[in-house]
């Protein structure tokens, strides 16, 4: 009888990192990451080699100094007193700014294309397949240029404004459009206007409630609260009670051409209206095609087990085709986020002060600390870029399925 | 793939950052060209013509160093930088000189590291308006929207000014000359600030120029010139006393026309020096005895570079002012050539 028994275990040997495949793939990886840090240690020895001979050394002691530059657009207070730091931050808001305008434009525009992209109507659906076509495909810089440039040529600059017959006026009296930006009423806060704003806040939380109520009721009673116009009415009604008793407390500033421009109101740069939209349509386009996907993947049978049980199309897709939709758009759309962050950075080509424009324009000339502020800026993009993902990971969590 | 792409980018910037450094006349000379940096084109200091050769103030200068040096004033790649690659491409190697109407100041020299072999322009800061708004100085542009071109001096200039007369204004940063003259006809801006030298060549290249006034604040000191990179002082030499000659040559009477008359042989032992028949200053620079001789014969001596590209006669229409020689009371002066 043959007795069967373990092979005998081998004891470790070296060519074994070689011949045996149990070990050969870490002996290549290994070698692989030895060879990436040598690499950039061969490249870092060779910076610090160079700027050496140069006579250049690496320091931030720059953002200390005072920045000695204007700045068109800081929404905290800066003067050209101020330090290069505080004209990055200016910078960096400024960035944030544009990013949040773009991205919750390009969202809103991206799931209209991309719900009527699947329209019954042969019309709407190849007008925006167009839309998705031509902004897709066209560089957003171009857009941005294309955009800023029609501005600036067709808006009339703001002397049109002036004289007893003057070329332009403004719309209702209140709102220029000029080749500057775009000119608005400012709200003045007088006293008690605190309390028209806290009411205002706390009706919004009034109609969540409402809301939140009328559909516990439904649940549990099966009676059916109408939503539409109390919501509205808890929307908007204590407001205008409270403005209207506390005397009118928050008036309009009306801008109003004096000197070279108009003063007073909100300006909004025309070059912040172009990187804007830019970025908007171009990414709304790329987003609507996530949309249409996002549809498409909801498998055919839900939308016709719904409508067999008797629920109108636009319920259809708000309760039962768009929850399901979301869980395959929202990671692109996290994507979509970042490119619109990451583009803004173009925002140079019309002169928009961004980071890029103060820290790695403006301050990276004057000073000429090219390394330093290059990766100052790459870390404040590697920074908010994963701020951004991170907080978009939370929300696609949430929307995931759930498994139970 | 992914890493593959990496590895070759890495590779590309090391390559990049190696070569720097060297001796730049053994550059130039091996590679038989000389990268010079230049304006991205302001008509009158450095553009393109209709037939794409470059023509100008500071292409003058180009080409008389590589006359001087490579013995043919063609031999130049001309790589036009805006104000702020400008540096990043004298700095990297990209280019051997720099004659891009740059303000020599302080910091640019020691902080910067970089030589400016001279001076090729006295200039200051200038604003200019269209006629029909009605301003006739400086102090009355409170309020205004400036046109500026981004990464320069004038940016700085610009807010002291304003800052020190209490005014305020709204910048409006440029990238290139071209997008400001834009930008300015459209009226998006009310006023475009920068050296006076370039809102003339600027303004004559407007459909009516009549339309718009430079205001007679001079708000600045920009003494405009050619610059190369520290540490090579030999190449810093060559550039330097080229501009010299030019200067010197104005000076002596020494023109485009006469320099080959006069490399005969004159009574005059400094223009002897210059024109390389007595002495060896040709040698000391490590280039031949003719060097200066080509460097004028290849756009004339510095009057003659003036007259013919920003002068009273161009469209331009400058006049010496500061820019004459020492002799006829300007700042132009070069040192002896001894």
């Amino acid at each position: 009888m043959t007795t069967l028994s373990d092979p005998p275990r081998e004891s470790f040997r070296l060519s074994m990192l070689i011949n045996d495949t149990r070990y050969r793939a870490y002996t290549f990886q290994f070698i692989a990451l030895m060879l990436v840090l040598a690499l950039f240690a061969y490249l870092g020895s060779n910076l610090v080699a160079n700027l050496r001979a140069a006579g250049l050394n690496i320091s931030y002691e720059f953002l200390g100094e005072s920045s000695n530059y204007d700045i068109n657009q800081t929404l905290i207070d800066y003067t050209s007193q101020s330090s290069h730091l505080r004209a990055s931050i200016v910078g960096v808001l400024n960035t944030l700014l544009v990013a949040f305008l773009a991205c919750v434009t390009a969202t809103i525009i991206g799931v209209i294309a991309g719900v009527a992209r699947l329209s019954p109507n042969w019309l709407v659906r190849k007008l925006m397949a167009g839309y998705v076509e031509a902004f897709r495909n066209v560089p957003v810089l171009i857009w941005i240029i294309i955009i800023f440039t029609i501005m600036t040529a067709v808006l009339p600059a703001p002397s049109a404004f002036r004289g007893e017959d003057p070329d332009a006026s403004m719309l209702f009296g209140a709102v220029a459009f000029t080749n500057r930006g775009l000119y608005l009423p400012a709200p003045i806060w007088g006293p008690g206007s605190l309390v028209v704003v806290l009411v205002f806040i706390a009706s919004i939380v009034g109609v969540f409630a409402y809301r939140r109520y009328a559909t516990k009721l439904l649940y549990d009673t099966g009676k059916l609260l109408p939503m539409g116009w109390p919501s509205l009415a808890i929307f908007i009604l204590p407001t205008l009670l409270v403005y209207f008793l506390l005397g009118r407390p928050i008036t309009l500033e009306y801008p109003e051409l004096a000197g070279f421009n108009f003063q007073g109101g909100t300006q909004i740069l025309g070059s912040l209206i172009a990187l804007w939209w830019a970025l908007a349509i171009y990414t709304g386009a790329f987003i609507a095609e996530n949309v249409r996907a996002g549809i498409q993947a909801v498998s055919k049978g839900q939308t016709e087990a719904a409508a067999s049980l008797g629920l109108r199309p636009k319920r259809i897709m708000n309760l039962v085709v768009l929850p399901q939709a979301l869980r395959v758009i929202i990671p692109p759309l996290i994507s979509n986020y970042l490119n619109i962050t990451k583009n803004s950075s173009l925002a140079i080509a019309v002169g928009y002060m961004d980071v890029t424009g103060t820290l790695g324009g403006i301050t990276l000339n004057q000073t000429g600390r090219a390394i330093e502020a290059i990766l100052l800026l790459m870390l404040f993009y590697l920074l908010i870029s994963l701020a951004i993902s991170a907080l978009m990971n939370v929300y696609n969590n949430a929307m995931r399925l759930k498994e139970r | 793939m992914k890493k593959t792409a990496i590895f070759g980018a890495l590779t590309v910037a090391g390559l990049a950052a190696g070569a720097a450094g060297a001796a730049t006349l053994d550059d130039v000379k091996a590679r038989g060209v000389l990268n010079c940096g230049v304006t991205t084109g302001l008509v009158g200091f450095a553009a393109p013509d209709a037939n794409g050769e470059w023509n100008g103030f500071d292409v003058g200068v180009c080409r008389a160093v590589a006359a001087a040096v490579l013995g043919d004033p063609t031999a130049v790649e001309f790589v036009p930088t805006t104000g702020k690659t400008r540096f990043t491409a004298l700095s990297s190697g990209e280019i051997d000189l720099l004659a891009r109407n740059t303000t020599w100041t302080f910091s640019r020299d020691v902080d910067l590291k970089f030589e400016f072999v001279g001076v090729n322009y006295y200039d200051g800061q200038g604003f200019m308006v269209p006629k029909a708004l009605g301003v006739s100085s400086a102090k009355e542009l409170s309020g205004a929207t400036v046109c500026i071109q981004t990464g320069t001096t004038t940016e700085l200039n610009l807010a002291d000014y304003f800052r020190k007369n209490n005014m305020d204004y709204q910048p409006v940063p440029i990238e290139t000359n071209a997008e400001a003259q834009q930008q300015y006809l459209a009226g998006a801006c009310d006023v475009y600030t920068t050296d006076a030298s370039g809102l003339a060549a600027t303004r004559a290249a407007f459909e009516n120029p009549g339309d718009h006034v430079v205001l007679p604040e001079i708000i600045s000191k920009e003494p405009l010139g050619p610059l190369v990179r520290h540490g090579d002082n030999d190449w810093g030499d060559i550039a330097r006393w080229t501009l010299n000659a030019l200067i010197a040559a104005e000076e002596y009477g020494i023109t485009s026309a006469n320099a080959e008359e006069m490399a005969q042989g004159t009574d005059s032992p400094e223009i002897n020096r210059i024109l390389g028949t007595e002495g060896n200053l040709g040698e000391m620079l490590g280039l031949d005895a003719d060097w200066a001789k080509r460097a004028i014969l290849a756009g004339g001596n510095y009057g003659e570079l003036f007259e013919k590209n920003i002068g009273e006669n161009t469209p331009i229409g400058l006049s010496r002012g500061l820019n004459a020689q020492w002799t006829d009371g300007g700042l132009l002066y070069s040192p002896p050539f001894r």
